[in-house]
């Protein structure tokens, strides 16, 4: 390993990032400095006032900042450098899927034809548009093994949001009406959370010693009132739950819907498939599986997948293809009369940036490259766990659930704090200062002190074995002298903020001057 | 700056780590050492109004931290006679003095015999070792 | 590493996989192709869409053709702001942290909100956002009132959550091409959350909130306003005129077209709903050694937290839009977005008129406008802007989609890129275009009597 960060002395002094106070661009603002100028006004000027009720004007412009373009330049230049990035170095996100982003995207994307075309724009004019989500959707549908596809949702919680009201609109259609919905105690936040916007209530079902559902609690509280059990699978411990199959077949024979959140799609693309495991609704994340950059939150994409029965309640508007009259190519259009569908989920045909993006980069992998990702994915994990076993975290950190993980992994910090007396944030702190992004911290809740690992695909080995080696060393760090973690990070533009502080008396904007 | 861990004996205890001091009719309410040092520190209380009625073992209000939100459960059933406004200003009190200045509610008991099934501070001391 | 994991084969990775669920055929997809092949496939993807380029765009409906500032691509295209995640790691998440604090303050100057988060999808989803905190806020309440001149996609958007909120959603309709005040008062009754009002309307038309925030307070309910961010360089801020949420589509801040997304939604409020706030919120605070940081404040609001008593659902938001549109708002300036909106308006003032004076063209209502306006074809709207396609003018968006009542309504929209010259043009396009339908009308009419004549 090169270059280990030497433990703190009193004789360390700040980092250059450091001794540069943090000033936001109002800050830098002079009266009268400006970047852009308009267009000369080429038609005959009238009062505002005229044109507007004098009432309905504004008096006191937005005070926006005064800044040239080169200061803009460099305000956001040297912000940027205040972050730790995907491009920089390893980020082994748990649940997360910080693949590589490949540039060739941003190059598609950018193309006039994509970038520069309206939304509104005639659908016979916009064939290109239309042609590429449907190609899009043929493929999800393909690697979910669930034949109609809807890219509308903008995100994860956004396609969760859509399968539930799928599920409610299924449910009403047979005349019933169901109150609940089953998540697993292990679940991301976004799914209870979802439950409740979608108007229904939240039952827990517990994770057996296995890590998979716990089948005994599931048949206690499945009944004629539960409209969805959301699952994923992977699960979020990184276990496949081999049960699936009887899971499905309890849910639906009780009439409920059997939902997959799609991030942990990392493990299985080209291997196994949602649809094939009884799943009738699943959302796919594209800024995850699908390579699109995370742009520091987002945007992403959630598109969904169904079955079947579920097909006829999709949102609105939807890709349909018609086949060319003689021979001549086929056509692509918006349709929107669906009398069952749910509706619209956003404004017009979703976040198709993404799309070109994903679609660009499964172009590029195919069959095989979609089934190689997967299987490097579930290798690099595995073979990250066991480095990390082979040393002291295999005995501080062990894993949670002593299964062959898939893609991800828990380790449980309970040992680390109870023996070394540092905890898993202090651990995470202090990988920081050695160049990694941490891991998951204090989730899935189900275990104590939870770290979860999610390499992804695109880390070499050389890589991995550089993670590895750092958390080792911090380990040894933590029993000669667990205060180099607690102060720890010591080489980060900013160390431990106080987070307390700022929740309790939120300053969430500029004060004005 | 949080406490020193203690469970005072002159307080009865709810399982789910809220404390009654009890005078006559009334009881003031508050969450246990073991409840403010697994929250963390405290960032946010909204008190219940005065008024409002609250039922033994079920939650009347929420404490909030940095990373979690607990419902707070009230020991007794009773009236809501007085809230700790200052916690809306300070609510790290909450941790600094959970047994004293950090106290939440104020409530006129309806049934002052539902004492009887609360703990005492060795059996709540000894629920927290198990 | 197979040997340091301790297995033979890949394949015992992948054992816990049942053999029944095991994909035994490839993927039936095409093979993977070189960098070269998949630019070369997106590429004439690309050059089967008529984009802005070849049609100059007076299309608008809440995306609109403004131009986007060189450095705004120069800065998202960097890969400390492109490839991160959201910021759980502050310590090293300073530059996104620090841009959600400059957009959030950019967002509460131009709505005259104080608090305002980092970002939602879109503009339509944030309405919706809007009703589910308008649902919190005031306990029991069922009853959402939206004007029919919100986007029709907020409309429908608004309607579909509703299902899952278990609220009813009334429409008020519009008279002379604004909401129609009377109708919006009597739809507001005692179980109404929230009344939504759009300014400028879909139909252009700028809204008096004031009255209509006055309305909704008058029952206790909310008053929300969808509001375009480039008008409220010249329109009175929501927040100065009783709005106590404002939301709106926040693409024609410094986003392309781009089909319609990528871009982000913005949602401001008043102090009092802070906490009940969806989304992300970056905060001030200070380190261990008394550096001033950012953070995300107030997370117990959010999923990863709060889990099914969050706030909202939302996780990923639209960061990178974000802060295209802050980087924007910047480059604008204080002074510059000021003249933008002047220029706009002063575009639009005559781009209606001279339009309107088209053979065949008249307004759809004489409210005022900003820089959309609505306009009446003498001729079916869908072949006049068959013919103005042809050339090279994408003339407006046709109302009749879904407005049954304005079968013949044109939208047309006004961007600075829009020129004098260009309207000019377009008002030629239009005249011909009109002209030409109505010839084609007259022959087919004759055609069609001369066939009866035939038969009889």
């Amino acid at each position: 390993m090169s270059n280990p960060p030497s433990p703190p002395t009193a004789a360390d002094v700040p980092t250059p990032q450091q001794r540069e106070p943090a000033v936001t661009i109002y800050e830098r603002s002079v009266e009268g400095r400006r970047a852009a100028t308009m267009p000369p006004l080429d038609v005959p000027v009238r009062e505002l006032a005229d044109l507007i009720p004098p009432r309905l004007l504004r008096e006191t412009p937005a005070a926006l900042p005064e800044v040239s373009e080169p200061e803009i330049v460099r305000h956001y230049s040297r912000l940027s450098r205040r972050n730790f990035d995907l491009d920089t170095g390893p980020y082994p996100l748990g649940s997360c899927t910080m693949k590589h982003n490949p540039r060739l995207n941003e190059r598609v994307a950018a193309l006039p034809g994509h970038a520069r075309l309206h939304p509104a724009q005639d659908p016979k004019r916009a064939q290109g548009a239309l042609e590429l989500m449907w190609r899009l959707e043929r493929a999800l549908a393909e690697i979910t093994g669930l034949a109609n596809v809807s890219l509308q949702p903008s995100a994860g919680s956004h396609g969760e949001l859509a399968g539930l009201l799928l599920t409610r609109a299924y449910h009403g259609d047979r005349g019933e009406q169901r109150s609940k919905v089953l998540t697993p105690d292990t679940s991301h936040g976004t799914n209870p959370a979802t439950v409740t916007m979608a108007g229904y209530e939240v039952v827990k079902v517990a994770t057996d010693v296995r890590g998979g559902v716990d089948l005994d609690d599931l048949r206690a509280k499945l009944n004629e009132d539960i409209a969805s059990l959301m699952l994923t699978n992977p699960n979020t411990l990184g276990l496949f739950d081999e049960n699936i199959a009887e899971i499905a077949a309890l849910v639906h024979g009780k009439g409920g819907t059997l939902y997959y959140d799609g991030a942990n799609l990392n493990a299985i693309m080209g291997r196994s498939r949602p649809g094939d495991m009884g799943f009738d609704i699943c959302h796919l994340n594209l800024h995850k599986s699908f390579s699109q950059p995370h742009g520091g939150g987002g945007p992403g994409a959630g598109p969904i997948a169904v079955s079947d029965r579920i097909a006829p309640y999709l949102p609105v508007p939807r890709v349909v293809r018609r086949e060319g009259e003689n021979g001549s190519t086929p056509r692509f259009e918006l349709d929107h009369e669906a009398p069952e569908s749910i509706g619209r989920l956003r404004g017009f045909q979703g976040n198709f940036g993404v799309f070109v993006r994903s679609y660009a980069y499964i172009r590029s992998l195919g069959a095989d490259g979609l089934r190689d990702a997967s299987e490097t994915a579930v290798l690099n994990a595995n073979y990250l766990l066991a480095r990390l076993r082979a040393g002291s975290a295999g005995r501080l950190l062990p894993v949670a659930f002593d299964r062959l993980p898939m893609h991800e992994f828990v380790l449980s910090g309970a040992p680390a704090k109870r023996e070394l007396r540092v905890k898993t944030l202090d651990i995470a702190k202090r990988l920081l200062d050695y160049g990694f992004h941490p891991p998951t911290i204090y989730f899935p809740l189900l275990v104590d002190e939870a770290l979860m690992f999610e390499p992804t695909e695109t880390e070499t080995r050389e890589s991995l074995d550089q993670l590895a080696d750092a958390v080792e060393a911090i380990l040894a760090e933590a029993e000669r002298d667990p205060a180099i973690l607690h102060e720890a990070p010591y080489t980060t533009p900013v160390r431990r903020l106080d987070e307390a502080a700022a929740s309790r008396r939120p300053v969430v904007r500029q004060r004005r001057a | 700056m949080a406490a020193e861990e203690s469970y005072p004996e002159d307080l009865k205890y709810h399982p789910e780590h809220d404390w009654a001091r009890i005078e006559g009719d009334t009881a003031t309410f508050g969450i246990t050492w073991y409840a403010q040092d697994a929250l963390g520190e405290v960032v946010f209380y909204e008190p219940p109004e005065a008024g409002a009625t609250v039922a033994k073992d079920q939650p009347y209000t929420e404490v909030e931290s940095v990373k979690a939100v607990s419902d707070v459960y009230a020991p007794l059933s009773g009236e809501v006679v007085e809230v700790n406004e200052g916690l809306a200003e300070r609510p790290e009190t909450i941790n600094e003095d959970p047994y004293g200045e950090g106290w939440l509610a104020k409530v006129k008991l309806s049934d002052p015999s539902e004492a009887d099934d609360l703990l005492d501070a060795g059996a709540y001391r000894e629920l927290l070792s198990d | 590493m197979l040997e340091e994991i301790g297995v033979e084969s890949v394949e015992e990775l992948f054992a816990a996989i049942p053999a029944d669920l095991r994909l035994d055929r490839p993927l039936e997809l095409p093979d993977g192709i070189s960098e070269t092949e998949c630019f070369d496939d997106l590429a004439s993807l690309a050059e089967r869409n008529a984009d802005a380029d070849a049609e100059t765009c007076f299309l608008g409906a809440g995306i609109y053709d403004h131009y986007v500032p060189a450095i705004v691509d120069a800065i998202t295209q960097r890969s400390e702001f492109l490839t991160p995640y959201t910021p759980y790691q502050p310590e090293v998440s300073q530059g996104g942290l620090q841009v959600m604090f400059e957009f959030q303050t950019a967002i509460s100057e131009l709505t005259g909100l104080p608090v305002a988060n980092a970002s939602l999808y879109e503009g339509p989803s944030s309405v919706a956002s809007a009703a589910y905190l308008a649902l919190g806020a005031t306990k029991g309440r069922k009853r959402l009132v939206v004007s029919r001149g919100l986007h029709p996609h907020s409309r429908e958007t608004l309607r579909t959550y509703a299902r899952g909120f278990g609220a009813e959603v009334v429409e008020a309709g519009l008279e002379g091409g604004l909401t129609d005040r009377d109708a919006l008062a009597e739809a507001i009754d005692e179980d109404t959350a929230a009344v939504f009002v759009q300014s400028p309307n879909f139909l252009g038309g700028v809204e008096d909130l004031e009255a209509l925030a006055a309305a909704a307070h008058e029952r206790g309910a909310l008053a929300v306003a969808s509001v375009d961010p480039i008008s409220l360089a010249v329109l009175r801020p929501p927040g100065e005129c009783g709005i106590d949420v404002a939301v709106g589509e926040g693409q024609p801040l410094g986003n392309r077209l781009d089909y319609g997304g990528p871009s982000f939604g913005f949602f401001a409020a008043t102090e009092e709903h802070l906490r009940r706030m969806p989304g992300r919120i970056a905060g001030e605070a200070t380190d261990a050694d008394g550096r001033r940081g950012f953070v995300l404040a107030l997370q117990t609001r959010e999923q990863h937290i709060r889990r099914e008593k969050a706030t909202h659902n939302i996780c990923t938001s639209q960061a990178l839009n974000a802060l295209a549109g802050v980087i924007y708002l910047s480059w604008l300036g204080r002074r510059g977005f000021v003249e933008l909106g002047e220029l706009l308006a002063q575009r639009t003032a005559y781009a209606r008129d001279r339009l309107a004076a088209v053979a065949g063209v008249e307004v759809l209502h004489d409210a005022p406008v900003f820089r959309e306006f609505g306009l009446r074809l003498a001729e079916p709207v869908p072949a006049v802007l068959d013919r103005c396609a042809g050339e090279g003018l994408a003339a407006g968006y046709w109302l009749g989609r879904e407005y049954a009542e304005y079968q013949d309504g044109l939208l047309v929209a006004i961007t600075e890129r829009r020129s004098k010259d260009d309207i000019d043009r377009l008002a030629d396009a239009l005249e011909r275009a009109i002209t030409e339908a109505h010839r084609a009308q007259a022959r087919d009419t004759r055609k069609n009597a001369s066939q009866a004549g035939v038969e009889a």
